[in-house]
């Protein structure tokens, strides 16, 4: 086993790529939505509904297998500039990660936006702040305090979701850890291996959100 | 009243005897269900194939009770090492590799794996003769391997993981290719198609019964490959402490072979005598 580790580690780099790419495209996508849902406007506040609530709803492993497999099979797409993205699978997985994360994020910042206190917006307005101002400097560090919790949980979701890459022949973690097992057929020390250094990542995400959470506390 | 009472005793006896009998002589029997035509499934999810068939015969000349029991590709071994099934037929070649881990009964078909491509790729017309064989070696082969290294470097080609023909791609036989991966032969051949992948290697016959199928222009390139990586056939994989039912596939393989039965499903099945 010991000498399969070396392999698992440098599969772990593309599972982090994978996890920290799709987590940063994921939070403009989520907070660009979450600001759609707060819009008097109905066809933004609709389109946001339902771009998260399709997202939300069905399976990632669905997701990535309709822009991977489903999409490759339409013949305008292969024949547009769009193909030289999806031909990949390595930019197919983060598209559907980020569109994943984005639509749970996206409730997320949504929900931290309501429970922002009416009385501090009116106060800015009362001292003449401006609206672009009230947002960045006000709204935003108390909505990003308050959405900490929930949007750790997502970031370990996401993490164990890149796992999912292997389905479209990436060699993450979880895909390494199969070829290897293709070749030893012993599944059960292999996935333990992996599966502790996905425990690892995971203490480590977890710690984090836990320094923060300590570190912009107000109360 | 004496009637009944005798027809619940018949009862009881032929309850027990069927149920004895299928205890001490039922076999678990592992296959895939998506290599076709090899195994597969039909519309309506019920397994068929040269060796579901094969498999049914089998069954009969060594007068058991058999079930067929689905596995993905890639947990085929592990599964049979945990008894989720005593035997595995599911196209699964004889090679080294595998006999460390278990054992295979002789085996009851052959079959030669090819390159493939979609029509048009520059891959087509390559020199080399129509079939090499790994095990003889000699300069032919060599030749052929030389001109298959110069015509696939920087190609990217796919393969279904944990095959012989993920193997002899990864053995450097034919330079450092970049191989990918998949989890069925399906996939496979969709990204073959969709252009994501050079060229795909597989058993000639998956590439040939999915042209047929599908109506997409897939072509077989280069040599047909046998021997060396590509193992001894395709046999039964049975567990080393099994000696039992090794010897039992052993004797029906032969008589299946000796009635003339592998070779009539091997061509319904493939479309020539694939029996070995």
């Amino acid at each position: 086993m010991l000498e399969h580790l070396p392999r698992l580690l440098k599969a772990t780099k593309l599972t982090i790529q994978l996890t920290l790419l799709s987590l940063f495209f994921g939070i403009f996508v989520g907070v660009f939505f979450a600001i759609l849902r707060t819009s008097k406007n109905k066809i933004l506040y609709y389109t946001s509904y339902y771009y998260s609530y399709i997202l939300r709803g069905t399976p990632l492993l669905v997701q990535i297998f309709i822009i991977y497999f489903g999409l490759g099979q339409v013949e305008w797409i292969r024949e547009s500039f769009l193909w030289i993205f999806l031909k990949e699978p390595y930019s197919c997985a983060i598209l559907a990660f980020t569109l994943n994360t984005g639509a749970y994020s996206s409730e997320i910042f949504r929900s931290a936006f309501e429970t922002i206190n009416r009385g501090i917006v009116e106060a800015a307005e009362g001292l003449g702040i401006n609206k672009m101002h009230t947002f960045l400097k006000i709204k935003l560090p108390i909505a990003i305090r308050q959405s900490l919790p929930a949007y750790g949980n997502e970031m370990i979701l996401m993490l164990k979701g890149t796992s999912l890459a292997s389905t479209v022949t990436l060699l993450d973690l979880t895909g390494v850890a199969k070829h290897i097992i293709s070749t030893t057929f012993r599944p059960v020390e292999v996935f333990i291996v992996a599966g502790s250094i996905y425990l690892l990542m995971t203490f480590i995400i977890h710690n984090f959100i836990k320094f923060l959470e300590k570190r912009y506390n107000y109360n | 009243m004496k009637n009944i009472f005798k027809f619940f005793l018949s009862s009881i006896a032929a309850i027990a005897i069927f149920f004895s009998s299928a205890q001490a002589d039922s076999i678990r029997i592992g296959t895939e269900g998506a290599y076709p035509p090899w195994n597969a499934k039909d519309e309506s999810g019920k397994l068929i194939g040269f060796e579901v068939e094969l498999a049914n015969w089998l069954c009969i000349y060594m007068e058991a009770d058999c079930t067929l029991v689905e596995q993905d590709w890639d947990g085929m071994i592990p599964g049979l090492i945990m008894r989720k099934y005593d035997a595995i037929m599911a196209g699964m070649s004889i090679t080294d590799e595998r006999m460390k881990t278990i054992n295979f009964s002789q085996g009851y078909a052959d079959e030669v794996a090819s390159l493939a491509v979609m029509k048009g790729s520059s891959l087509e017309g390559m020199d080399t003769p129509k079939a090499i064989n790994l095990s003889t070696g000699g300069g032919d082969v060599k030749k052929a391997l030389k001109t298959l290294t110069a015509a696939l470097a920087g190609k990217t080609i796919g393969v279904q993981t944990a095959t012989i023909h993920q193997n002899f791609l990864e053995s450097g036989d034919v330079g450092s290719v970049k191989v990918r991966t998949y989890k069925t032969q399906d996939e496979v051949n969709l990204d073959l198609a969709a252009g994501r992948i050079d060229a795909a290697l597989a058993a000639a016959v998956a590439f040939t019964d999915y042209a047929e199928k599908s109506g997409k222009a897939v072509v077989l390139v280069g040599p047909t490959f046998s021997g060396g990586a590509f193992g001894n056939g395709v046999g039964v994989g049975i567990r080393k402490d099994d000696t039992d039912l090794l010897k039992r596939f052993n004797k029906a393989i032969n008589t299946a072979r000796k009635t003339g039965k592998i070779s009539e499903l091997a061509i319904k099945w493939f479309g020539f005598d694939a029996s070995m």
